[in-house]
Parts: C-alpha cells; structure tokens; sequence
C-alpha cells in the first residue's frame, strides 16, 4: 500500500529519468558521506553501538540485555527523545573480541558506544571509546577501576562493587531482622572473572563496616564457563556453612542449583549479590527448585513512573519474562544517550560527552534520586534492592521503602518441594 | 574437611572421567588407524548433543535410550566425512588436513549456533536431580548411569575389534598399510568404517554428557582439546589408554579443585599433560614409536 502511494505521488509530481538518476546520486553522496558526518543538524538518528554478550558463556544475560534493547525506541518516542540508530555488536564474551567489534563500530560510524554487562569486556571497550574520542555509556559493570582512570568519554549509570556491597550488607540485615533469624557462618562462592573478582576484592573492605551477624567459613573461587560444579559444591558443604553468599554468572547458577539438590544440601539460604538466580532463563529451567533465592542487587524502584511503563513494554513484546536488571540499566543506557543528543543539539563527541556530564534525570526506572554523573563519570546516587523468587516471579523485600512483600524464610528444603 | 568428602569427589571423578574416556576413544581409534588427527571431534559431540536434547523436547526420549540411534547417525556422518571428505586428503601433507577439519569445526560450530542459538540447553530427565545414598556416599544418579553406559560402548568397541573379521581386518590396516593392500582390503572402504566408528563412539558419549552439562554452540572446540589431552596422556592410538586417559583427567580434576582451588581445575589436568609428556612423551599406555 505505501509503495503504491509512493509510486503515485512519484508519477504525479513527474519524476523524470534525469531527476531520478540526480535523486540516485545525491543519496549515494548522502550515504557515502554519512560516516564522517559527526556534527550534522539534528534530525538523523543519533548512532549508537550497542556491544553485548550475545553469544558465549554470558549469551544468556547478553540476549536478556537486548530485551532492554528492543523496547526502548517506543518510550524514548512517548518521552519526546530523539530516535536511536542501534548498531548490533557481539563481545562473544570474550575481552578480545569486545576490544575489536567496539573498533569495528566505531569504524563503521558509531557515535556511541553502550554495553557491555561484564566488566573485563566493559574495560576493553573503555579503553579503547576513549582512544577513540568517542561516548561510552557502560549499562552493567561494576568493576571500580573502570571510572578511575581519568577517562572523559565513559560514563557509568550502574554502582560499582563497593557501593553493591555496601547496600546489599544493608539489605541482608533488614531481611534477617525481618526473618527473625540469621546464618552464622557461609561460605562465600563467586567466578573468578573482573566482577567476581571485584566483589571479592570488595567484601574485605567493605563487610567489616556492616557488622554482619555471619563470618564467612571458606572463599571458593571458580571458572565462571565450568561445566561442573560439584567438587565446589561438595567443598562449600563440607565447611558446614548455614548459607551460600553467591557472586555467580546465570550458567554456573543453574549448574550450583542443581548440585545443591543432587548432593542434598538445603542451605538457610542463598545471597546472592550479582546476577543468575534471578534471569527468566534461571526461573524457567529450574521451575520449583528456583524458588527462594534472595539476590542484593541493582533494582528497578516499582512504583516509579517509567518503571510501570518499562514493565508495560516488556510484557508487550515479551510476555512472560519479569522486568530485572539487564533490561533495566540497559535502558537507561539509551535513555541516558538519547537525552544527551537532544541536549546537545549535535552529534559531535565532544558535545555528546559534555551532554552526559551535564545529565539530570529525575525520571528514571532505577533506585534512587535519578541519574547524575560525578567527576569521574559515575552515577553515585544508585540503590540496590533485595528480590525473591517467589513462584516464577520476582518480589521486592528490601530496602523497606521498595519492598513490595515480606521475604520467606529459611530456603524450602529441596526434597520438599513435591 | 570430612573423610568422606573425599571419596564422594573421587568417584564424580572416577565417573566423569568414563565418559570422558569413551570421548575421547572415537578420537584415538580414527588416528590409531586413519592417521588423522579429527579436529572435529568436540564439535562432532556436540552435534550428538543437539540431537539428543532435540529428541527429548520433541518426543520425551531419554538420551540413554536414545544413545544408540544417536550413535547411528553420528557413524553415518563420519562414514560419509571420511568417504567424500576425508580421504582425498589422506596423502597430502598434515598440515592440509588440519586445515580442513579446522574448517569443518569452524562450519559446525556455526551453523549450531545459527539454527540452536546461544543459550544453553539441557535435558530435565525426572531423575536429573536423583542421587544414591551409599553409606556416606552421596552419588549423583546421571553420572552412575553415564558410566555404566560408557563402560558398556567401550566393551562392545573392544569386542568388535577382537573379535570381529572387520575388527581385525581395520586393526590390519593399522599395523600395515601395504600388507592390507596386498591382500586386497578395500582399506579407503575400512578407513571410513573406522572414522563412522570414531563418530558413532562421540555420539554414543554426546548423548550420555548433555546429562551431565548444558550444551552451547561454543562447547565443541573446549571438548576437542579435552579429547586432545586425554588421548595424549592415555597414549594417541591406544583403546585402553584413552579410556585410561579419561579416568585420570576425571579424577585429576576432582581432586585437585577440592584439595587446592577449584577454579585451577583445568591446570591440574594440564600439568599431568606436561609430566606424561616429559617422562613417558609416547603416553601411559602408548608404543614407542619404532
């Protein structure tokens, strides 16, 4: 139908030969010049590679990213925000690979970068946005050295490790002091990639600040692409640990699940404090044996505005999948470059940059005042909150303030779940 | 750290390192007699994988059961790699057939990735979460299925080159390969049998491992080099010594994540990789070569 539209308004206004070879070589000229055009009038969609894990060990969280992705354009739309040109890149889940595709998209006109949800690949690609003079909005990483090189074209709307840490002890407390119980001892079980690495790192400095009713009995570190967990399962069950304390990747939190009920231990509970135990893929393979887990993590604030509308549009296009921190920061990540755009009134890096120093938006999805960029390109108003699967989906227990529900506790024992 | 949690890691091990071994098998038998190096191989299993996670959603068919059919395909497979693929290449330089089976992995990797994509799939067999209470052992029940069942291919594989007149026509053209033409074997007609067998063994342990992990696309090339490891420790050529391989690998790995760190796993199987190579280069049960 519209082509016949076309076709006829073509005819009408009599498009000759000679004027549609001039319009031909005019869109050539265009396209052709189209990379190098940085500082063109607004109006074009500003381009933006969007670099995740897509494929590899982290495909899941990567795919569960681009969610985020998919539904941001109709409510950057109804914000009356600029339209996003996305540009798909696929770390692999490789460092090496992240390095190289951000290049590739830079070379082929990105002008700016977002990703990349782990914070090894979110290092390669800062490295080299800001070689490149070229934005980067980081939507998952929490690794702190990122925002501390100095760098002035990243920005990071996620916490870093210490300030996860700090709210997830907070978290712990009230849901214990909720529970009316406490573990005494855990053991402590992370993957040993740049963010596991981090959070681990990070409990030193940090947990001795929260007084926490818990001592942890044994550190175990493990390959976050393991195929087999039950040595680090056994081992974790031999300290005599009440609870598992988790910074673990969404594969090995399904292989742990597993070994959990194979080797029969029902802990108190699982505290996790980054990503896994509560993606859809983790709820949907598991069924009743992913009930309980509590995760302290960066969160969405229910009862905001935009959060009803982000929950809104996954539920459209993605029926059956809860709204979580992947597609959340992944958002804001675009919200956070179509903001600036419009601001800026330009596509030049430089202004872009600026733009998003200059950020104050009070009308996020995210825990928290808003989105604010410090010195450093970190947003330090960020909360986090403590979740619970609960039947397939996810409830909010903690902080008070963003709680939704009380948190069940102790963890149902795994041979009881029918 | 209780006595028991040893033994209980020992036996995961033990067990693993069975199927490992009945892996890695297919791997050895192909260049005991092809002379090939598969480079496939881990992508080859991973086909059997996504065959036997496909069968179960569809039909509910338990890969256990499923294991031989599964195995079928996966002879026929390298019946006809070896038939219209593989023996072209049989006298030209090494170098070009690593190219070519390199290219081969390459291309099954991908085209995986594009019709099953990404994420990792399982089965949920209903006795995926059993386990056995044995005194104070705790065994996981897919991995005593999964042994068991690699110890039964193994055996039936050993028999049929004993036992055989195939089996010893194929052990023929390994020991001499112008005695075989002499005496009329149809020894390119062999070669593919042997490569279907090498297949049908990788499938047979595909259909057994996608009990024990989940399947990615990307999973094939880490399984290639575990077969690599394993055929080199246990002697490249050698039936029992891949089986052998297997175990130790298995048991290398257990024992070294609990009595170090878990997350130096692979380094402990590695490190033995480096002490067979250094003190016995021919592998524990491989023959010096004359």
């Amino acid at each position: 139908m519209t082509c016949k539209l076309h076709c006829n308004s073509a005819r009408a206004q009599g498009v000759t030969r000679r004027t549609f070879a001039a319009g031909i070589g005019a869109a050539g000229v265009l396209a052709g010049s189209s990379p190098f055009a940085i500082g063109r009038a607004q109006g074009a969609a500003l381009k933006v590679g969007v670099l995740l894990p897509r494929s590899g060990v982290q495909a899941g969280i990567g795919q569960d990213c681009q969610r985020g992705v998919e539904i941001t354009p109709g409510i950057l739309k109804s914000l009356g925000l600029p339209e996003l040109a996305i540009m798909n890149g696929d770390t692999e889940s490789s460092v090496e690979v992240a390095r190289s595709r951000a290049e590739r998209l830079i070379g082929e006109g990105a002008q700016l970068l977002v990703g990349a949800f782990d914070s090894g690949q979110t290092t390669a690609i800062a490295q080299v946005a800001e070689q490149k003079g070229i934005p980067f909005v980081i939507n998952i990483a929490a690794a702190p050295p990122i925002t501390e090189q100095g760098y002035k074209f990243v920005f990071r709307n996620f916490p870093t490790a210490p300030m996860i840490l700090g709210d997830a002890f907070g978290n712990q407390k009230e849901v214990f002091e909720a529970a009316g119980s406490a573990p005494k001892l855990v053991v402590f079980m992370h993957v040993n990639d740049t963010f596991g690495t981090a959070m681990q790192k990070g409990i030193g400095a940090v947990m001795p600040k929260f007084n926490m009713p818990y001592t942890i009995a044994e550190t175990i570190s493990y390959d976050p692409a393991a195929r087999d967990l039950s040595v680090e399962v056994a081992k974790a069950k031999a300290t005599g640990a009440e609870a598992l304390l988790m910074v673990s990747r969404l594969n090995d939190a399904m292989l742990l699940t597993r070994e959990l009920v194979k080797q029969r231990w029902s802990p108190m509970a699982v505290l996790s404090m980054g990503p896994g135990w509560y993606e859809d893929q983790y709820l949907k393979t598991l069924g009743k044996l992913s009930d309980g887990p509590l995760s302290f993590v960066p969160w969405y604030d229910p009862n905001k505005k935009l959060s009803k509308q982000l929950e809104g549009a996954l539920a459209k296009a993605h029926p059956g999948i809860n709204l979580n921190t992947n597609h959340i920061y992944t958002f804001e990540a675009l919200l956070i470059a179509a903001d600036a755009y419009k601001r800026a009134g330009s596509a030049d890096p430089k202004a872009l940059a600026d733009a998003i120093r200059a950020t104050n938006i009070t009308d996020s999805v995210s825990i928290g005042p808003g989105i604010k960029f410090d010195a450093k390109g970190q947003n330090t108003s960020l909360k986090n909150a403590g979740i619970q699967n609960r039947g397939g989906k996810l409830v909010t227990v903690a902080p008070k303030a963003a709680a939704n529900t009380k948190v069940e506790w102790p963890l149902k024992p795994y041979d009881k779940r029918g | 750290m209780p006595a028991e949690i040893y033994l209980n890691v020992a036996v995961s091990g033990l067990l693993t390192g069975l199927v490992y071994g009945l892996m890695a098998l297919g791997l050895s038998v192909v260049f005991g007699v092809v002379r090939v190096v598969n480079f496939a191989h881990g992508e080859m299993m991973t086909i059997a994988m996504y065959l036997a996670i496909e069968l179960f959603s569809a039909f509910k068919l338990d890969p256990l059961v499923m294991m031989v059919p599964i195995a079928a395909v996966l002879f026929a497979l390298g019946y006809i790699m070896q038939l219209g693929l593989i023996n072209p290449f049989i006298n030209r330089p090494e170098h070009s057939q690593f190219m070519l089976l390199v290219a081969v992995a390459l291309i099954v990797v991908n085209g995986l990735l594009i019709v099953f994509g990404p994420d990792a799939q399982s089965v949920q067999t209903r006795y995926a979460f059993d386990s056995f209470l044995l005194g104070p052992l705790i065994v996981d029940a897919t991995k005593i299925y999964a042994g068991i069942a690699a110890v039964a291919v193994a055996a039936v594989l050993f028999a049929f080159f004993r036992f055989t007149l195939v089996g010893k026509a194929i052990r023929a053209c390994a020991d001499n390969y112008a005695g075989a033409l002499v005496v009329g074997l149809d020894v390119k007609r062999l070669y593919a049998l042997t490569f279907g067998l090498g297949a049908a063994c990788v499938g047979a342990a595909g259909a057994m491992m996608v009990l024990l992990v989940d399947v990615t696309p990307q999973l094939g090339p880490a399984y290639t080099l575990l077969a690599f490891v394993i055929v080199i420790t246990g002697g490249l050529g050698s039936m029992p010594g891949a089986l052998l391989g297997g175990v130790l690998i298995g048991l290398t790995e257990a024992l070294g994540g609990l009595l170090f760190t878990p997350s130096a796993k692979s380094m402990f199987a590695f490190g033995l990789l480096v002490l067979v190579l250094l003190f016995r280069p021919q592998g524990i049960l491989g023959k010096r070569p004359a």
